[in-house]
């Protein structure tokens, strides 16, 4: 298990120094496009898929997907699909992506047949899209079915990243054991070879000359009282020492790294997407808690993503979750088919391991710190984006809390609140800029009631 | 030097010959100590399969698991919305206005929502004419979470479906109606139009329907004599405020009298404005809230009030009532108070609360001869419509089987009527239907019990006052499967829209005149030129006499002990007796709570041997009484002396006494209902005592203030006109280098001051003056903290958790200013005459005995206490660890998570405002009251810590909503108004007696206020420098 975890992070950090989630593929996919290129070059000089998969990623991706029934209808293949089983072309479909609401209206019947199948709720109109960006985008929806991203080490098991010898950790306590094995071995022949001379001075009769013996170091230890006094003194210092660190730890959760009911990923989301914090976490700007989001604001993007990119999947191997399985959890959640793309009203809330726990005395409040002190959520809660499995950074002990208002300055700029009594403190204390504990942030009363 | 002395064991060794002497000297014991008995036959002991070796390993196991379970903290889940509702941010509160209607209350509040949690009642201000939140409103949101509810539907006390309901009892509707028996629906009042209208839907879908309204504390008398006046079933409306001379005869108007709710307006003539106040003189027996405000009470019987009414009415108006006469004295008083009436015209107003048509009718016309302005019957009161005769009629019905179905609403007959008995034995005649929240007394002998839901999980509408609409909303979902009377009404006539969709349909069309509903629901109060209609029925009405006054003499029988009886601040009519808060509170006036009792004056007391004695554990018992009127008898009823009684009757609370629906420390006091026949709480009664003594639980013991001016301070309206502030508001010196000072001065106090000149300085003000001392502070404060119940006996150790306490002072002169005399006349201890002298003259420790007891009809007091907030306070300076510190702010904080419990503060506090946890209060089965039930713990305030055992706590001046203020206005980038700090008893308070705000706000209120002339701190002369201040009482009382 462990091994494996090894091997895969350093490839996995080799990809991701040049893969940025979700605007590049991988390579096999990039070497399947720039064949298609040339082969479409051939055909439809005009037409570029690359260009295409832009214009889809931008306009189309929020409501459909090329093999998957999203919001609007799977899209692999749609021009020749259209034109084989509806015996629609082209102009139809440059009509119906500028202007569907028209066309339903005309009576088209297949068109009336799409808004019906689709809840009636009519494709929003793309009137700035040209027949030639159009055309891309059909070229692209054109390209075939990629071909499965091969796991390199089943293609080629010697290659870079597949090794599968014993990693180093392993080899590293062999040499020692070895050494170890050694080393005993020189004692045990010391000793026989000391054996072995005494045995012959005896058997010649030399005598062997007896160091006279001095007081054991123990007995002198013992019998010096100055050394056994500074001795006590140092063992009841270190276990004072230690007995105190092991108290100041007790009920210190810094690290807690539970394991959730669902493999959530905030260095997916908020690090490669750069989802904003507040986004899901929307009350923290205006109550005391942050707020676990609830499912609906999970469901505001993910019902358009059921499935991550194949590199991102990779990376999740890494952690040996799949990604895609999690998403199903909270489709499960949330009650969302996600097939008939609808919800059943069957669902199960999440049941979600608070990290950050504040003991019931200790009153914080996040409006206060996130939107009028304007703190970063990192600076308590760490580098949230770079957390595969979110876990509490800060110890959240009082005095932490303590030194951060010591040092911080009040953001009093363009808070008519604060203009008059960062006047008066300012005047008082002789500074330009007040600290949260200038402002009163130390006082009892403020954090226990 | 050896000793020789003997060192005696026993007096067994004065017998010499004693075998005891002689075993002792061989064995420890006498007897030999019979260890095989209960160590059994060494068999037995030895085939036990836990030995002495294995039980200590168990224990020594389990202590040592236990420690290391300890050590690992508990895994929180948190369980986030599937789809959160847009209005709900966890963490942040919702308000929704909605109104209280339960047939004894009715306010429009506001609720407090958390997490969709309703946790508080508060006051909604939008609505000016429904009165406040009263103590027990504000403990209403309790009773939602009440673990002993209803849970669903019952038939014969086994669960039945709704469905199955609905069909059942359609059927036995249909049964009835086609027998031709009557259908009755006994109901509370509901002042409800769409209720109204849905029942008379249902009167024309089935035959003989009657509707009974049914008020457990009757006030048919007025409505009668309103009715048979003005043609409406209502009842007069009076705006204290507009009157300037009060009278009144029995009617305790700060109490429940006729609905209550005009303490607001009464307050607001009460502070004086101008050098005006107005005068109110009060004729009780029972000393009452009122009596307690009032410039001038006059102790009277309850037969006595009926000839001082008659008296009264012949002054003002010259018609001359004849028959019987009054004492002499009470005469001159009666005369005195017609004279000041008449001078005041139509700004004096008479109210009464006999329960007579012919005395409800003499108010009316000395009202309207006076046209005082203050007397409004076009904004009449509805929420009391009870008829007494009607509900004879239907008892009387119910026995002779003419009823062939009962359905009741809101109402608790088998506990709260006199006759309940022959209400029982007529229940069985009948098929019953009760809706109710509880298995109450009447719900348990119904065939089908109808789960209702409390108000804050109903739809619902009333008209409190003519023109003077509200709407109910339920403020979270049902918590259990309960159903509305309304909805199943909808059920019966067929109508398959929901009650909400009906009051809405019914608002649009008759109410609102084209104005919004979801306007009127989101203010919780309307206020329309239209009106409903009040039903005119005028068929049971019992119509006053032509000479009403007359009348009233016959019928004024002086008994030899007459009874009162009355509703508690507390209790009112016993509904909400499942309530810890409501049951802990104490009473405003005897300051004794988990308990009813009669009230006697001294003198009865003596006369019956009747005794009040404070015991070494600092708790109070008195003797028991037996109580009978007209041959029912309530025996073992424990006593309180009441100063202020009149001689010769005696005083007694409903609404206590119950036992079905409530957890067993809940089932207080006596029921009194039993006494309560026809409807009249005066009573002809004989007291006989009793054997034994009652443990009460009162909180306070020394009910006078021996002459210590300067805890209360007070002068008269014709002193604070004439004389300047020093004079009666003193400041109180010291001496410093043989110069007076003032404590207030900076060179005589000990502390360096804080600099207090910056941010914000939170004060609050309490006036005397306005303070009725209703307690509606009290359970504020309450539920806003998180206060725990401690239950009786704990109360009665004086471990009561209140943060904020009432107290209330008695005179022992007939005035508070004639007890500052006496202190300033004592003269020399008098050591010799109090030890064998008879304890009289000027000494200082007969004076100060003699002061302890109250006068016979004293004068009394009312002042909040909570944490003064000292700035140089006296806590801070003795914990040991810190735990109690200075705010900036003004506010006195409290670490419970540093405290470690040595009470030093408290013990150092002068104002003994501090409450210690000598147990855990929650989670724990000694104290099963709201905090020992998941239910119950909903109510809790998220933002307040649930203190643990052993730490110390108490006012925080609600630290938690000063800087939730601040923090809004921060968040809004804003500077705060004036108002928008408030504390809960601040906000609760109806009367304006407390305002809080920010004295660095030069323009704020409770800035103007602290330099009032009447300010002064409480012990001034301690130097604490308190952050709390009261405005000196002012008595409009005039010289003899």
């Amino acid at each position: 298990m462990k091994k494996s975890y090894q091997s895969l992070e350093d490839n996995s950090t080799n990809n991701m120094k040049h893969v940025i989630y979700r605007n590049l593929t991988s390579k096999i996919l990039h070497l399947g496009f720039i064949l298609l290129l040339t082969f479409s070059t051939t055909l439809l000089a005009q037409e570029d898929p690359e260009k295409g998969k832009s214009l889809f990623n931008t306009n189309c991706a929020s409501c459909h997907r090329l093999d998957k029934k999203s919001t609007g209808p799977a899209l692999r293949n749609i021009e020749a699909r259209l034109a084989d089983e509806q015996g629609l072309d082209r102009d139809w479909i440059y009509a119906w992506v500028r202007n569907s609401p028209a066309v339903i209206k005309s009576g088209d019947a297949y068109a009336n047949k799409i808004y019906n199948e689709y809840g009636q709720t009519a494709m929003t109109p793309f009137p700035q899209l040209s027949d030639d960006d159009i055309s891309n985008i059909l070229a692209y929806t054109a390209a075939p079915l990629p071909p499965l991203p091969e796991d390199p080490c089943i293609a080629n098991p010697g290659g870079p990243g597949c090794d599968q010898s014993k990693p180093k950790e392993g080899s590293n306590t062999l040499i020692l054991a070895a050494l170890a094995l050694l080393f005993a071995l020189l004692a045990l022949a010391l000793i026989l070879v000391k054996r072995t001379l005494k045995r012959f001075a005896e058997a010649k009769d030399i005598a062997i000359e007896e160091t006279p013996k001095g007081t054991s170091i123990w007995k002198a230890f013992v019998q010096n009282q100055f050394l056994v006094l500074v001795t006590a003194i140092f063992f009841l210092l270190a276990s004072g020492y230690f007995v105190y660190g092991y108290l100041m730890q007790v009920g210190v959760d810094q690290g807690y790294e539970p394991v959730q009911p669902i493999h959530f990923s905030h260095r997916i989301h908020a690090g490669d997407n750069g989802v904003d914090c507040k986004y899901c976490h929307s009350s923290a700007r205006v109550s005391k808690t942050s707020g676990i989001p609830s499912l609906n604001v999970c469901m505001n993007c993910h019902k358009s993503i059921s499935e991550v990119a194949p590199e991102t999947l990779a990376e999740g191997e890494t952690y040996g979750v799949d990604y895609n399985l999690e998403i199903q959890k909270l489709y499960k959640a949330a009650g969302w088919d996600d097939t008939e793309q609808e919800y059943t009203g069957d669902a199960s809330p999440v049941k979600w391991i608070r990290i950050h726990n504040l003991p019931d005395f200790a009153y914080f409040n996040h409006s206060q710190h996130v939107t009028v002190g304007g703190i970063e959520c990192q600076t308590c809660h760490g580098p949230v984006e770079e957390m595969e499995i979110m876990r509490q950074d800060a110890p959240l002990t009082m005095g932490w809390c303590i030194n951060c208002h010591r040092e911080t300055n009040v953001k009093v700029k363009d808070n008519p609140y604060y203009t008059k009594i960062h006047e008066q403190l300012s005047k008082k204390y002789g500074v330009e800029q007040l600290t949260a504990a200038q402002m009163g942030g130390l006082e009892c009363g403020k954090c226990h009631y | 030097m050896s000793s020789n002395k003997k060192y005696w064991k026993s007096v067994e060794e004065l017998n010499e010959n004693s075998s005891i002497v002689e075993t002792l000297q061989q064995n420890e014991f006498v007897e030999e100590i019979p260890t095989d008995e209960f160590l059994g036959d060494k068999e037995t002991l030895e085939s036990s399969s836990t030995t002495r070796r294995d039980f200590l390993k168990y224990v020594g196991f389990s202590t040592a698991a236990a420690s290391l379970a300890a050590c690992e903290g508990p895994v929180i889940k948190s369980i986030p919305y599937v789809n959160q509702p847009k209005e709900i941010i966890p963490g942040v509160a919702n308000y929704y206005a909605t109104t209280i209607a339960n047939g004894f209350d009715f306010a429009s509040v506001l609720v407090k929502t958390r997490e969709g949690r309703p946790i508080k009642i508060e006051n909604n201000n939008l609505a000016k004419a429904n009165g406040h939140a009263n103590a027990r409103v504000n403990a209403s949101v309790l009773g939602l979470y009440d673990s002993l509810r209803v849970k669903n539907a019952k038939k014969g006390g086994e669960d039945i479906s709704w469905s199955v309901f609905n069909s059942e009892t359609k059927k036995a509707l249909n049964d009835a109606s086609a027998s031709g028996k009557d259908i009755v629906l006994l109901t509370q009042t509901f002042a409800s139009p769409s209720t109204s209208k849905l029942i008379e839907e249902f009167s024309n879908n089935y035959a003989n329907v009657r509707h009974v309204q049914y008020d457990a504390i009757s006030e048919s008398a007025a409505l009668d004599a309103f009715q048979a006046k003005y043609g409406k079933r209502a009842l007069a409306n009076y705006d204290f405020s507009k009157a300037m001379t009060i009278i009144s005869i029995g009617a305790d108007f700060l109490g429940d009298w006729q609905g209550g709710g005009f303490d607001a307006g009464y307050a607001s003539k009460r502070v004086p404005d101008h050098g005006k106040m107005s005068r109110h003189i009060q004729f009780e027996s029972n000393m009452s809230l009122t009596g307690a405000n009032a410039d001038k009470r006059v102790p009277l019987k309850p037969s006595e009030q009926k000839l001082a009414l008659a008296k009264l009415y012949s002054y003002i108006t010259g018609n001359s009532a004849g028959g019987a006469q009054l004492s002499q004295p009470l005469d001159a008083a009666v005369r005195k108070a017609a004279e000041e009436l008449r001078k005041a015209g139509s700004n004096g107003v008479v109210v009464s609360g006999i329960q007579d048509v012919n005395a409800q009718t003499l108010v009316l016309d000395i009202n309207q001869t006076l046209s005082s302005k203050a007397f409004d019957t076009k904004t009449a009161i509805h929420t009391k419509q009870g008829s007494d005769s009607a509900v004879t009629q239907l008892i009387a019905d119910l026995k002779a089987g003419k009823v062939g179905a009962l359905v009741m609403s809101g109402v608790n007959p088998m506990y709260t009527l006199p006759n309940a008995s022959d209400f029982a034995e007529g229940l069985k005649n009948t098929m019953s239907i009760a809706f109710s929240m509880k298995e109450d007394e009447t719900a348990s002998n119904c065939n089908y019990v109808a789960a209702a839901p409390h108000y804050l999980e109903s739809w619902g509408d009333v008209e409190i006052k003519t023109g003077h609409f509200a709407l109910m909303q339920p403020a979270i979902r049902p918590l259990f499967d309960t159903k509305q009377f309304q909805d199943a009404l909808l059920t019966w006539t067929d109508n398959s829209s929901t009650y909400n969709d009906y009051i809405k349909a019914n608002w649009k069309e008759t109410i609102l005149n084209g104005a919004s509903y979801n306007q009127a629901l989101h203010d919780g109060v309307f206020v329309s030129a239209s009106s409903s209609e009040v039903s005119t029925d005028d068929t049971d009405l019992e119509t006053p006499s032509n000479n009403a006054a007359s009348a009233l003499v016959a019928s004024a029988k002086s008994g030899a002990m007459e009874l009162a009886l009355y509703t508690k601040t507390g209790m009112g009519d016993g509904q909400q007796a499942n309530n810890p808060w409501l049951q802990e509170f104490p009473d405003p006036i005897t300051r004794t709570s988990w308990d009813n009792y009669v009230t006697v004056s001294k003198a009865d007391a003596e006369s019956l041997g009747l005794v009040n004695e404070n015991v070494a554990n600092g708790g109070l018992n008195g003797s028991k009484v037996d109580v009978t009127v007209n041959g029912v008898t309530i025996n073992n009823v424990p006593v309180i002396i009441q100063p202020g009684q009149a001689k010769g009757s005696v005083g007694l609370s409903l609404g206590y006494g119950r036992t079905a629906g409530l957890k067993e420390e809940l089932q207080t006091g006596v029921n009194a209902y039993p006494l309560y026949q026809n409807f009249n709480t005066t009573q002809e009664v004989s007291i006989s005592k009793a054997s034994g003594m009652h443990e009460f639980a009162c909180v306070q013991l020394h009910n006078t203030l021996m002459g210590r001016g300067d805890i209360i301070k007070e002068t008269t309206l014709e002193i604070f006109n004439t004389k300047d502030k020093h004079y009666w508001n003193e400041v109180p010196q010291v001496s410093l280098n043989h110069i007076e000072t003032p404590v207030t001065s900076p060179d005589v106090d000990l502390w360096d001051e804080f600099d207090r000149s910056v941010g914000h300085h939170f004060n609050l003000s309490i006036d005397l003056n306005a303070c009725t001392g209703c307690g509606a502070c009290v359970i504020a404060c309450h539920a806003e903290n998180n206060v725990p119940v401690v239950g009786k006996s704990e109360i009665r150790r004086s471990r009561d958790m209140h943060w904020l306490r009432i107290d209330r002072y008695y005179s022992h002169n007939d005035t508070f200013e004639g007890d500052d005399n006496e202190k300033d006349n004592a003269d020399g201890l008098g050591l010799g005459n109090y030890l064998f002298g008879d304890r009289e003259g000027n000494g200082s420790l007969s004076t100060f005995g003699r002061m302890e007891d109250p006068a016979d009809n004293p004068q009394v007091a009312f002042q909040p206490v909570m944490c003064q907030h000292c700035n140089h306070a006296p806590c801070e300076t003795v914990c040991p660890v810190a735990a109690t510190a200075h705010g900036r702010q003004g506010q006195n904080h409290m670490a419970y998570n540093r405290c470690v419990g040595t009470r030093y503060c408290a013990n150092n506090c002068p104002y003994k405002v501090r409450r210690f946890n000598w147990f855990l209060y929650n989670q724990n089965d000694e104290f099963d009251y709201f905090m020992n039930d998941d239910l119950g713990r909903m109510v809790l305030n998220p933002d307040v810590t649930v203190r643990s055992r052993g730490v110390m706590e108490k006012c925080s001046m609600c630290i938690q909503k000063t800087q939730k203020t601040i923090l809004d206005a921060k968040r809004d980038g804003r500077e705060i108004k004036d108002g928008e700090f408030q504390t809960a008893c601040s906000a609760a308070c109806g009367s304006g007696a407390m305002i809080f705000g920010d004295v660095n706000d030069k323009a704020s209120e409770v800035a103007k206020l602290k330099e009032d002339d009447r300010m002064y701190h409480l012990l001034e002369s301690v130097g604490t420098k308190p952050n709390v201040f009261y405005q000196t009482k002012v008595r409009n009382t005039k010289k003899a």
